[in-house]
């Protein structure tokens, strides 16, 4: 499926981060081996976070790393948060696509360092959640934002509105808050900065 | 038989390392336990979510600590097989190692909410030191822990504002829990020989200077909340880092463990 040869670890370099994060994804991949990581990249944009089945692993922001161990694939995946229930789901779902794409016995690592931020949330991921009626997280992950000392204003994902209320720190999964918007009268989920 | 050889999982492998660990994770699992008994017995549905989210993030962070733990355990005996599970579901009261205050009663909100601000309080200025431990392993966890323990503190220090600062009952409630809960304090400040170990190895962290920050979160928010913080000369019961619980323990691992320990062959839940 890829064209021999060793390939340094080839990080995916494209997303911001914060000082929460203390980065060690050290360069982007060489010239000439883009092509390789980018083929694993398309096929995982079709693996779907099962909890919010419109965003894909690689929009989230939870594959850190694709590497070749000799000839074997290896991907790197990291959990949003310790307790996610969809991790060993999402692992499989990685394999069995990757599998089906014809890569030979790749491996799937978990990853906890640097632990997982939505500061890594594509932009096109962001535009997904709030069409599929998630806010997206507002400004980036930091202390302040976890201790609540700065709590963002959240706009209604579907009306706009900044009239908006949070009800509970938590939605319907551990990374997400439920909100209220006192214009439209819905209530909705926030994809909190973590 | 069976049993007997299953008791000695802990007892026969520990070293300070695997107590430390042991600590955390049985701190993470029990409080996340209570958690799950509150499974369709919240008083509102918006809690009902944030309790068993906060549950899970525990189970997460337990299923972390005790499968090092575990590995550790492993290499060790170099025989057995040990791992996360066996140690949640294969051990009995006298060989957990989590704090007497995580292992208390559900009560009211207001027990519930307490017990979770008196532990959060703590856990993060915990996790905060150990995110800088010598043990990388322990470092990441911590790291990734931490970051949910904060969001944890940031609820349970609200509720306890609301509730202290809302109504005459709702601050009765909160003092009253307060008041109780307490007595269970004193270990989580009070260093032994095994955080000695652990603080002189790099490990974790001076349990004087997470006592620090402790007391200083502790009265912020109980100034805020309007509560009468008791004293801490109080007298405390202590134990559970050792493994002497109050009864309590027992009736929830009882609970926890029941499935596993009738179906030990169970492969498939
Ligand atoms: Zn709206």
């Amino acid at each position: 499926m890829r064209p021999s040869g060793n390939h340094p670890s080839a990080s995916i370099d494209n997303w911001p981060s914060s000082d929460l994060i203390g980065s060690d994804r050290s360069g982007l991949p060489r010239a000439g081996e883009q092509g390789d990581v980018d083929a694993v990249l398309a096929v995982l944009q079709h693996v779907l976070d099962p909890e919010v089945p419109v965003v894909s692993v690689v929009e989230l922001g939870i594959v850190r790393d694709i590497d070749w161990l000799d000839e074997r694939l290896v991907v790197n995946v990291t959990p949003t948060y310790s307790g996610c229930p969809a991790t060993e789901v999402i692992e499989q779902h990685i394999l069995e696509a990757l599998v089906a794409a014809g890569y030979a016995d790749p491996l799937i690592q978990r990853r906890l360092s640097p632990a997982w931020t939505t500061d890594w949330l594509t932009d096109v991921g962001r535009e997904k959640l709030r069409s599929y009626g998630i806010a997206p997280p507002v400004g980036s992950a930091s202390k302040r934002s976890l201790t609540g000392q700065s709590d963002p204003v959240v706009p209604c994902p579907l009306c706009g509105s900044e009239a908006t209320e949070r009800v509970s720190e938590f939605g319907s999964t551990a990374c997400k808050a439920l909100y209220r918007c006192r214009d439209c009268l819905e209530p909705f989920d926030y994809f909190k900065c973590l | 038989m069976q049993n007997m050889a299953q008791k000695n999982i802990a007892q026969t492998t520990q070293t300070p390392l695997t107590d430390c660990l042991l600590r955390l994770g049985d701190n993470a699992l029990v409080l996340g336990q209570r958690h799950a008994q509150l499974c369709g017995k919240a008083p509102a549905l918006e809690e009902e979510l944030a309790l068993m989210n906060v549950g899970l993030d525990l189970f997460g962070q337990a299923r972390n600590w005790l499968g090092y733990a575990a590995e550790l355990m492993a290499a060790e005996r170099a025989t057995d097989k040990v791992d996360a599970d066996q140690l949640a579901f294969r051990r009995d009261a006298q060989d957990f190692r989590n704090l007497l205050l995580v292992e208390q009663p559900n009560g009211d909100f207001a027990d519930i909410i307490g017990r979770q601000f008196l532990f959060d309080a703590w856990h993060v200025h915990l996790l905060d030191g150990l995110a800088h431990s010598s043990d990388p392993r322990i470092a990441e966890v911590a790291a990734k822990s931490l970051k949910e323990a904060t969001y944890h503190l940031r609820r349970s220090s609200e509720w306890v504002i609301r509730l202290g600062d809302g109504t005459e009952e709702s601050h009765t409630r909160m003092q009253r829990a307060l008041n109780n809960l307490w007595q269970f304090t004193g270990e989580l400040l009070q260093a032994d020989e095994i955080d000695q170990a652990m603080l002189a190895a790099g490990i974790a962290p001076d349990l004087q200077t997470v006592a620090t920050r402790w007391k200083a979160t502790v009265e912020e928010v109980l100034e805020e909340a309007t509560l009468e913080r008791p004293s801490y000369d109080a007298w405390m019961y202590t134990g559970g880092k050792v493994g002497h619980h109050t009864e309590h323990l027992g009736f929830l691992l009882a609970e926890m463990q029941y499935l596993p320990r009738a179906y030990p062959d169970a492969t498939v839940w």
